[in-house]
């Protein structure tokens, strides 16, 4: 697809988030949910599917113009972005990396048609940062797998109608796409939310569930090292633009209020104060966009090193994302903190980017050991 | 360069230790002896992709294909050849 028609594609999409998405932000996240019709509207002009190749039903944007894309969506509500991380991202793009013709045929295609919503389970109620400790289990019973377990904090959980699963077993993490139809499968919602609540965050139980033998994802024992890898990196890359969207969504909102907002007589933009507040937060946002755009960039090409600029990337978003929206409720005073603004909401929803995807002290870790090896001089001898 | 040699450089310019802390064989097993991290292996298939051709398909993902340099020589050699 050349740029021209990419292009076009985001300015539709922000058209509808303008409409469609953003004047109901505050509703979805009362009612604790986005509707389904919002989520067949977006099946319908096939933005569950916008990074899928055409051949998939896709609308085929390259990495950059999907995380134009996701921006756009997650300006205007996180939760309603929080289903193109999981669903597309996560699940569909790593599907599409690593399923094999028949589980694309019959998953992708009814992904990207918006007829089953698809959702990663990783995290268990036990096991967060440390993902290769995964207890619920596997084990081969003639043809099939039985899986048993529970996962926690699952993304779109309560609704979605299969999960790409990451369980452990004889030969070592391995993963399975389980449907929720199947028998054993049990999902309860999670409220309570300090954010994402409109994302249909859910618990699951898998009490002795049969997994037939073709639902397996990659190979018996790979699931970590190339599976949660990619999905891990993909999901990492959606949240890096995540980052852009709150920061670029806040900064419009505190820069709009400061040029309304008047106090001691003057606008109160026109105190250096609130301007040193806000030079930075441009500064900020237009850093953390070159990182993104570069990590998109180097996707496009399929670069060896995309993979740790899209950690950068999501590492500092996520970051500044959170600086701020903290600045943004500061700039807004009193009324930053009432749920009738919507900084009240984004302040809470940047604090969930530090945290999913790899906490920022593991991007940290991951970020260090490049820089070590990076930058290393060796000494002349 | 031989390929051995190529492969052997890719695996020390992505190493999660230090080089002089980091000696194996090109039959040692890099996974196991933690040298490399879990981004390691993405990267790996990515490399064999863009600089030899190759197209790892799902049924290749066997840790076993990509564990030394002497392992992961002999897949590109046997893709190469099919």
């Amino acid at each position: 697809m050349d740029n021209a028609s990419q292009q076009k594609t985001i300015e539709e999409v922000k058209a509808f988030a303008d409409q469609e998405i953003r004047p109901y932000a505050a509703e979805f996240e009362a009612n604790e949910a986005i509707p389904r019709e919002l989520i067949d509207k977006m099946a319908e002009k096939g933005y569950l599917a916008a990074s899928f190749p055409q051949e998939f039903e896709g609308l085929g944007l390259d990495p950059v113009y999907y995380g134009l894309f996701t921006e756009e969506i997650g300006k205007a509500c996180a939760s309603t972005r929080a289903l193109l991380t999981v669903h597309t991202s996560l699940v569909g793009e790593t599907l599409l990396r690593w399923g094999n013709n028949e589980l694309k045929k019959k998953w992708v295609l009814p992904m990207a048609r918006g007829e089953t919503i698809g959702a990663f389970a990783l995290t268990e109620p036990e096991v967060g940062t440390d993902a290769k400790g995964v207890k619920t289990t596997y084990r081969k019973e003639g043809n099939k797998y039985i899986v048993n377990g529970s996962k926690k904090w699952i993304t779109f959980g309560d609704v979605a109608d299969f999960f790409l699963t990451v369980t452990t077993g004889e030969k070592g993490i391995t993963t399975f796409i389980i449907e929720r139809r199947m028998k054993g499968v049990k999902t309860t919602p999670i409220k309570g939310l300090l954010a994402s609540k409109a994302a249909h965050i859910a618990e699951i139980q898998f009490d002795n569930v049969e997994v037939p033998a073709e639902n397996m994802v990659g190979r018996e024992g790979s699931g970590f090292t190339y599976i949660v890898s990619t999905a891990l990196d993909n999901g990492r890359y959606s949240i890096a633009w995540a980052g852009i969207a709150i920061a670029q969504e806040a900064l419009d909102l505190m820069i709009t209020y400061s040029r309304k907002r008047s106090q001691f007589g003057k606008k109160i933009y026109q105190h250096q104060l609130i301007q040193g507040i806000l030079g930075d937060c441009v500064t900020k946002l237009h850093a953390g966009r070159a990182l993104c755009l570069r990590a998109g960039e180097l996707r496009k090409i399929n670069d060896n090193s995309a993979v740790i600029e899209t950690t950068i990337a999501k590492y500092f978003t996520s970051k500044i994302a959170m600086e701020i929206a903290t600045d943004a409720v500061q700039v807004h005073g009193g009324n930053g903190c009432y749920n009738k603004y919507p900084v009240e909401r984004l302040f809470r929803e940047a604090k969930i980017l530090e945290i999913i995807e790899g906490t920022s002290q593991v991007q940290q870790e991951i970020i260090s050991a490049y820089g070590l090896r990076a930058y290393f001089r060796p000494p002349k001898v | 360069m031989e390929l051995k040699e190529k492969i052997r450089k890719f695996i020390e310019s992505n190493l999660v230790v230090f080089e002089d802390e980091a000696e194996f064989s090109d039959s040692d097993n890099i996974f196991e002896m933690g040298f490399v991290n879990s981004l390691f292996a993405m990267k790996l298939v990515n490399y064999i992709e863009e600089d030899f051709g190759i197209e790892v398909e799902n049924d290749d993902l066997e840790i076993s294909n990509f564990s030394s340099v002497n392992r992961i020589t002999e897949y590109i050699e046997s893709k190469k050849s099919a």
